[in-house]
């Protein structure tokens, strides 16, 4: 294996919009939100900015194909400028970009935004859309909660777990994520719900109902990285550099081969080990102290603990009724609200993770900061379907060079 | 060797409308419609019509018999989805068959089935025919509660006949009891009594005493008489003028099933068959613009068990439809407010449909001749994770392979005819595996390990350019299929 990018490149600066129902934003406007956050917080100019990076996911609905629309909207000086698309890892895929531009020594300081306007679509949820001409004409007219429910049915055929013990971990799964989501200003959804109303809620596809769902959002988030020389020459003190990043791409063998039993993710499992590799983690559940995974669907959140290896197989339902994973427990799990409410914006996700780890660890979460500043946050960024997926992780934490 | 019926099969409709809620739905306008409101008829889904329901009638006739001896297919039907594209040749492709099989559509009367059947019975060859028919009706008309939709599959060649030919007769007549154009859509008929006196009365008894004249034979000797027609006890009035016994006649299933149109003589025949007895006589009438009459006595070699479910385990594969307003909505009688998701464009690439109609519509995948490992669709490079062989796969039909549920979902979220849509991934035991869609299932029969069956079904509708789709979907194995 590469021996990996653990500690050349830090963060320099971070941004988020506010996530939620952004009527009067375009998506131009939404990056410049995040973009004038992150610019003043890394405290340089925009022609100090090298190269770019621009992710989003489904695009034709709002900024159209290519970079252009980044370079514009933040007037960047005709420097290299990219878009990356890889379903909902389209975020994660930019940060990717960008680091590597550095870690490289190909840029020395480099941006990474991701953007996602889903609300001029007419109607809730994800955008009706075809998934390419061949795959038109044999796949189901699949729905992102359709296809991600079905872990739900391979999971208890597979642990013996009754769909009532399911359901509830599954609730407590959103009803935590709804408390933490309270105590975030920047969060689209932050009302506090109770595990009835998870239970009674319609349903949208068996056995997911409307609060296992995440919410469908406006925004944007953004991230200037450089190296830690760098940004010590430039005046940083207390340096959050990446530690790990991996990115696993289905190949086709979960969709057509029988080795996968349909209730897990095999790409996570994957990419999490070498992530774990690059960062010299050895014992997760020990050594992470926050995480931020693509809770999509609250099943999804459930079967990724053992993905993650934080939970063990078939232990997710066990540690998420214990509130191990509750902000207040022993490893939190979106304590920003995460994709269920702090909002999912597609291209925008896997940064938005980010910079609630980079919140985390300077001690500027306010109201739901950690007590013991974490140290070592994870990130997971999932898209596509259980079947045929991208999963990105990344692993940031404090520079101790 | 003899020439002959090889075989049979057919296809009803799970659904089973129930008359009395159209009764209940339109007496308000028309008293004498709850006279008609007994019985079930059959109901296709919203996602079956004449070209999938002929699929499942041939592969139900085609049970233990060897493809690669069919020469022909004919279909036919007076509600062919398409007016210029085979509707023989989608079926052709659904089965599998060879290219150098000849396939055409018979059409334009209600005896087209039992023409295509005349026509195979004299000709050389093994010629697969098959009926079938979805027939549009107006709201509160007799004939929606009269009909039914279904099709039904003979196989026609040398071998070992289950029934032989032994006489046939045949009359043109320009009689026009019922009419249907493009512009109509659905039938204009005229008064019951003309048709039935001038028409069939007058029309059919030279035809049987011709066909029973040539076969030496007398009405006396007829053990069924297939005569459909929805008109109440004509069948037992033509038996009386034919001389036929009227313990011959046979029941036209309108209680169970109703009246298939072009299809439904040889869906009463195919029921006549699988009772029938060696050495007993069936004849078959087929009328419309004249008549079409057909003697067969029925071989040993009928009663010799094969997998297939008939029209008797079709009728039992059933479930009962209460909803009248589900039947207007499939049937585009009313239109609903199917909603912004209803509006993604359903264009086909029909390019891409032709070059992979192997995948798309014979449901053929690939068998690694490497590694042995079966998967769907064919592709250059081998998805075991182990072997990663190029170009080693040869074609490996997956349509007759029983799936079973990986995992599964009721979707209410995304766009279908009938939410939810039910969908998931199933396993084929011996390899291979496929995202796909769900049919003829209810949510609560869903689980994992549930065994399925492959069903050629309209996948999308596109209803921009007027074109359908077709590809497979999984069904739950039917109690006593094949």
């Amino acid at each position: 294996m590469a021996k990996g990018i653990r500690d050349k490149v830090a963060i320099l600066g971070m941004g988020c919009s506010k996530f939620g129902e952004r009527w009067d934003m375009n998506a131009e406007d939404l990056m410049v939100e995040a973009y004038v956050e992150a610019l003043s917080d890394a405290g340089i100019e925009t022609k100090q900015i090298d190269a770019a990076w621009l992710g989003t996911g489904i695009e034709e609905q709002h900024v159209g194909k290519s970079a252009v629309p980044l370079a514009v909207a933040l007037r960047l000086p005709f420097i290299p400028v990219t878009r990356v698309e890889n379903f909902c890892a389209s975020g994660t895929e930019a940060f990717r970009g960008a680091v590597y531009a550095v870690a490289s020594g190909a840029a020395d300081i480099a941006l990474a935004l991701g953007v996602e306007k889903l609300k001029d679509t007419g109607y809730g949820g994800l955008p009706q859309r075809g998934r390419g001409t061949v795959n038109n004409m044999t796949w189901p007219n699949l729905s992102a909660p359709g296809s991600f429910a079905q872990l739900a049915a391979a999971y208890r055929a597979k642990h013996g777990a009754s769909p009532e013990d399911l359901k509830r971990a599954m609730a407590h799964v959103s009803v935590k994520s709804h408390d933490n989501g309270s105590r975030n200003p920047k969060a689209h959804l932050r009302n506090r719900i109770d595990i009835d109303t998870v239970l009674k809620a319609p349903m949208i596809a068996e056995p997911l109902g409307l609060y296992d769902c995440c919410g469908v959002s406006d925004g944007s988030a953004c991230a200037i990285v450089t190296t830690p020389e760098i940004a010590r020459s430039l005046g940083k003190t207390d340096l959050i550099t990446v530690k790990a990043l991996q990115l696993a791409v289905s190949n086709g063998s979960e969709a057509q081969h029988n080795s996968w039993d349909g209730s897990h993710f095999a790409t996570t499992r994957i990419a999490a080990k070498r992530a774990y590799a690059e960062a010299g983690i050895e014992k997760p559940r020990d050594e992470v102290s926050l995480v931020e995974v693509h809770d999509c669907f609250s099943i999804t959140e459930l079967v990724t603990m053992e993905d993650l290896y934080l939970s063990p197989e078939g232990g997710a339902i066990r540690d998420i009724l214990d509130g191990f994973y509750d902000a207040d427990g022993q490893l939190p799990c979106q304590i920003d609200g995460g994709l269920k409410c702090f909002g999912h914006p597609i291209g925008a996700s896997g940064l938005r993770m980010i910079y609630e780890m980079y919140l985390q660890m300077l001690g500027r979460a306010g109201e739901r900061q950690r007590q013991e500043t974490p140290r070592i946050g994870m990130t997971h960024n999932l898209g596509g379907f259980p079947h045929q997926n991208v999963c990105s992780i990344s692993i940031v934490g404090r520079y101790e060079g | 060797m003899t020439f002959g019926i090889l075989s049979y099969g057919a296809y009803v409709p799970r659904l089973r409308l129930q008359r009395k809620v159209i009764a209940d739905a339109n007496s308000w306008f028309n008293a004498a419609l709850k006279g008609l409101g007994k019985g079930e008829r059959a109901m296709a889904n919203w996602d079956e019509d004449p070209v999938t329901m002929a699929v499942e009638a041939a592969r139900d006739a085609l049970v233990g018999h060897d493809r690669d001896g069919v020469t022909a297919v004919t279909l036919a039907s007076t509600t062919f989805p398409f007016l210029d594209r085979l509707n023989a040749g989608v079926v052709t492709g659904a089965l599998n068959l060879d290219e150098s099989t000849a396939s055409n559509d018979i059409s334009g009367t209600q005896r087209a089935g039992t023409t295509a059947l005349l026509q195979a019975l004299n000709s050389r060859g093994q010629t697969l025919v098959a009926a079938a028919e979805k027939r549009d009706s107006n709201a509160a008309s007799p004939l929606e509660m009269q009909t039914g939709d279904g099709a039904a599959a003979l196989l026609i060649g040398e071998g070992e006949p289950v029934a032989k030919l032994l006489a046939s007769a045949t009359r043109s007549a320009d009689f026009v009891d019922h009419f249907r154009t493009i512009d109509s859509g659905t039938d204009y008929g005229w008064e019951e009594r003309w048709i039935r006196d001038a028409g069939y009365m007058t029309i059919v008894p030279p035809a049987i005493k011709a066909a029973l004249d040539k076969a030496g034979l007398t009405p006396a000797d007829i053990n069924h008489f297939v005569m459909p027609a929805v008109l109440p006890k004509l069948a037992n009035a033509m038996a009386k003028k034919a001389g036929i016994p009227d313990a011959a006649v046979r029941d036209n299933l309108s209680a169970v099933c109703g009246d298939t149109g072009a299809a439904h003589a040889l869906v009463m025949l195919v029921h006549a068959l699988e009772q029938a007895k060696a050495g007993e006589r069936i004849l078959v009438v087929g009328f419309g613009q004249g008549v079409d009459v057909m003697l067969f006595e029925v071989t040993p070699a009928n009663e010799k068990k094969t997998g297939r479910l008939g029209v008797s385990g079709h009728l039992a594969r059933r479930r009962e439809e209460t909803n009248y307003n589900k039947f207007l909505a499939f049937n585009d009688v009313v239109e609903i407010e199917r909603g912004m998701r209803a509006e993604a464009d359903k264009l086909t690439a029909l390019s891409a449909m032709w070059r992979n109609r192997g995948a798309v519509t014979s449901f053929t995948g690939g068998k690694c001749e490497k590694c042995g490992t079966l998967q769907y669709p064919i592709s250059r490079i081998c998805v075991n994770p182990n072997c990663g062989a190029v170009d080693t796969q040869k074609p490996e039909p997956f349509a007759d392979k029983t799936g079973r549920i990986n995992s599964y979902t009721a979707d209410r979220l995304t766009y279908s005819p009938d939410p939810p849509a039910c969908y998931g991934m199933i396993q084929f035991e011996e390899g291979g595996r496929w995202m796909m869609d769900f049919t003829d299932v209810d949510e609560k029969d869903l689980e994992v390990g549930r065994n399925m069956r492959m069903m050629f079904r309209v996948k999308d509708i596109d209803n921009q350019r007027g074109f359908r789709r077709y590809f497979w979907k999984a069904a739950p194995v039917a109690a006593g299929g094949n």
